[in-house]
């Protein structure tokens, strides 16, 4: 009988901790930790990484990533990523913003970051809203989407358009992997580990400014069961928002 | 090597801030203190340093932090309304624990004010200026020799306590040329323990302000307040001139204080007994040894290039002892010495007429 041998194909990346995520049911800041931490892992970067967290849900990412972490304020994450950066070149530095802070207060920070060609990646998570204070309109957020700053939907005039940050960062010639990637479906998060991995390699390779952003789900302030909020990213997010690689010149 | 110069006060505290081992400067241009961006924007590079003109002076704060993070001797410089706009890095900045060095050459205010020298910014800088139960170290040099000490001192400070420094000069001081004795290049001191580097060989670090868990907070603004009375205690420079019966003592600091000197000079030759009180450090501040001051010669009188923003400190530590007289010049407008004698004849005459009258 042939020997029956036992091959480990699917576990925890080493460089997420054990403890359990506070996020919501169905939240997706969940899927891009862990895709952070196994390009972490696949980069053999534990003992090299400073991440900068921005202020959103995804604040206590020091309580899940096992590598170096250091808070920025609101939208500032680009700005303390090129200090440390600029200091550390051998470090390698990483953001984690939601839309509400870089697309909004953070928008100037993260535009002259990338025109200044930091070779710095960002991890970019857009779920329309602004999640941690309670599901206020965002510059994503979609027309005729309600939220509780847009009680009768988000009118463009007025509100403003769905603000495309890929298409805007990649326009730059300081940036040189953009990508809008998404979690909705196994495959999609496998093209989004793809992507987290492309965009790890520009900074290794020390070619400049890089970002992934994510279609995230925030269910509980989109007022969605976790399997509507999975709907609501094919159906209603991503023909505003198409999935895709806006740029990569790495060759 | 040391070495005798001529000097303009924004170019030697430069200088300062290069020799004390600042290797990184982020900032963005206001008028009155360019030159010294401009300055560090080439002798940075030389050095193998880091020069960035910043979009805005929020993202210049914020890549200061960065750098402090990591453990890098950093500066940013400003005005007026960029120092205003980086309060919010600030308080990150006390609340995180991190080391840094702020120059504040103030022009007048609020708003976009002037560029005339004024010292309207005495309280925002010692009272912290961003949200938050924190404070500054503030420094007021008043020479160009000064302008270079300082620069120094505030780096060690910055790291000996963990702790953003400012330094409060104005158009006047960063203008001006005196004779300067460089120091010796200090060696680049290693990276402080706390420093984030990448968890090589150790557990993860973390710099952080947000502390949610039920109790953190107050125990970290008690920490942070014991931090401040250590300052208070150990840190304190003045320079104080007081002879012996004295019936006047005179305190103002920063660039006035060199006006307010050629006055007491001149009334004590006329023979008015008058001292002079310069606070070197505004925070911490001499409270000692103004209230000395006020338990013996019963008078003091603040001078300053505002409405009135130190007085409040001096009257504090005074506590009721003696009396507490004010002339503030604001808006840019620079006093003559004369002026400042007359204030001093004025007010020592009076309280002879007085005592005549009782
Ligand atoms: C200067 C400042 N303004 C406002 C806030 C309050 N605030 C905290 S998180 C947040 C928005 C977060 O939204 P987003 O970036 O989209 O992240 P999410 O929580 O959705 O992941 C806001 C406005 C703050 N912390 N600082
Ligand atoms: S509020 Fe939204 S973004 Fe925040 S944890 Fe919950 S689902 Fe996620």
């Amino acid at each position: 009988m042939a020997e029956l041998t036992k091959k480990k194909v699917f576990g925890r990346p080493s460089s997420l901790k054990e403890s359990a995520f506070h996020f919501c049911p169905g939240c997706h800041h969940g899927v891009v930790h862990r895709l952070v931490a196994e390009a972490v892992d696949h980069f053999k970067l534990a003992d090299s990484t400073v991440a900068v967290i921005g202020v959103g849900c995804g604040v206590f990412l020091y309580d899940y990533l096992a590598v170096d972490c250091c808070e920025a304020p609101h939208g500032r994450a680009p700005a303390v990523a090129t200090g440390i950066k600029r200091v550390n070149p051998d470090t390698f530095v990483l953001t984690y913003q939601g839309d509400g802070d870089l697309a909004a207060i953070g928008i100037s920070e993260i535009i002259h970051a990338a025109n200044r060609q930091e070779n710095i990646t960002v991890i970019f998570v857009n779920n329309s809203l602004y999640g941690m204070t309670g599901g206020q309109m965002a510059p994503t957020t979609l027309p005729g989407q309600k939220t509780t700053t847009t009680p009768a939907g988000r009118k463009p005039r007025g509100d403003g358009y769905p603000m495309q940050m890929s298409e805007l960062i990649a326009s730059l010639p300081g940036s040189v992997f953009v990508a809008r990637a998404a979690c909705h479906t196994p495959a999609h998060i496998r093209q989004a580990g793809k992507a987290v991995r492309r965009a790890f390699s520009a900074q290794l390779e020390g070619r400049g400014f890089s970002m992934v952003e994510f279609l995230s789900a925030c269910p509980t302030n989109w007022r969605l069961s976790p399997e509507e909020a999975l709907r609501f990213i094919e159906e209603k997010m991503i023909p505003v928002y198409p999935l895709g690689i806006f740029k990569d010149e790495l060759t | 090597m040391r070495e005798k110069i001529l000097a303009k006060g924004s170019v030697a505290l430069a200088m300062g801030a290069v020799d004390a081992g600042c290797r990184c400067y982020f900032g963005y241009p206001i008028t009155p203190q360019n030159d010294i961006p401009e300055y560090l924007s080439a002798a940075l590079p030389k050095a193998g340093g880091t020069f960035i003109q910043a979009e805005s002076e929020l993202a210049a704060i914020n890549m200061v932090l960065g750098a402090a993070a990591v453990g890098a001797r950093a500066m940013t410089s400003s005005s007026g309304p960029g120092i205003s706009l980086m309060q919010e890095g600030l308080s990150y900045m006390a609340g995180s624990e991190l080391p840094a060095v702020v120059v504040n050459i103030t022009r007048s205010g609020p708003g976009l004010g002037g560029i005339a020298p004024t010292q309207g910014d005495y309280k925002q800088a010692t009272r912290g200026g961003g949200h938050g139960d924190y404070r500054l170290l503030v420094l007021a040099p008043s020479s160009v020799q000064e302008m270079y000490d300082l620069a120094g001192a505030a780096f060690a400070l910055a790291f000996r306590y963990r702790n953003p420094v400012m330094i409060l000069g104005d158009a006047i001081l960063g203008q001006m040329k005196e004779p300067l004795l460089t120091g010796a290049t200090l060696p680049l001191p290693d990276p402080p323990a706390w420093a984030l580097s990448g968890a090589r060989l150790r557990q993860p670090r973390l710099i952080k302000s947000l502390y949610l868990q039920e109790g953190e907070m107050t125990a970290h603004n008690w920490k942070l307040y014991n931090k401040y009375e250590a300052v208070k205690r150990q840190e304190v420079r003045v320079e104080v001139d007081c002879p012996p019966r004295c019936t006047l003592v005179l305190v103002a600091y920063g660039s006035c204080s060199r006006i307010v000197r050629t006055a007491v000079e001149r009334s004590r030759r006329r023979g008015f007994a008058v001292g002079l009180i310069r606070p070197i450090t505004l925070f911490p501040f001499p409270e000692a040894e103004i209230q000395r001051a006020a338990a013996a010669a019963k008078r003091l009188l603040v001078v300053e290039m505002n409405t009135g923003q130190m007085v409040d400190d001096v009257r504090l530590a005074c506590a009721g002892t003696g009396a507490v007289y004010f002339k503030g010049y604001p808006g840019g407008e620079v006093p003559t010495p004369e002026q400042i004698e007359q204030e001093i004849e004025r007010i020592i005459k009076a309280e002879e007429l007085r005592r005549w009258r009782n």
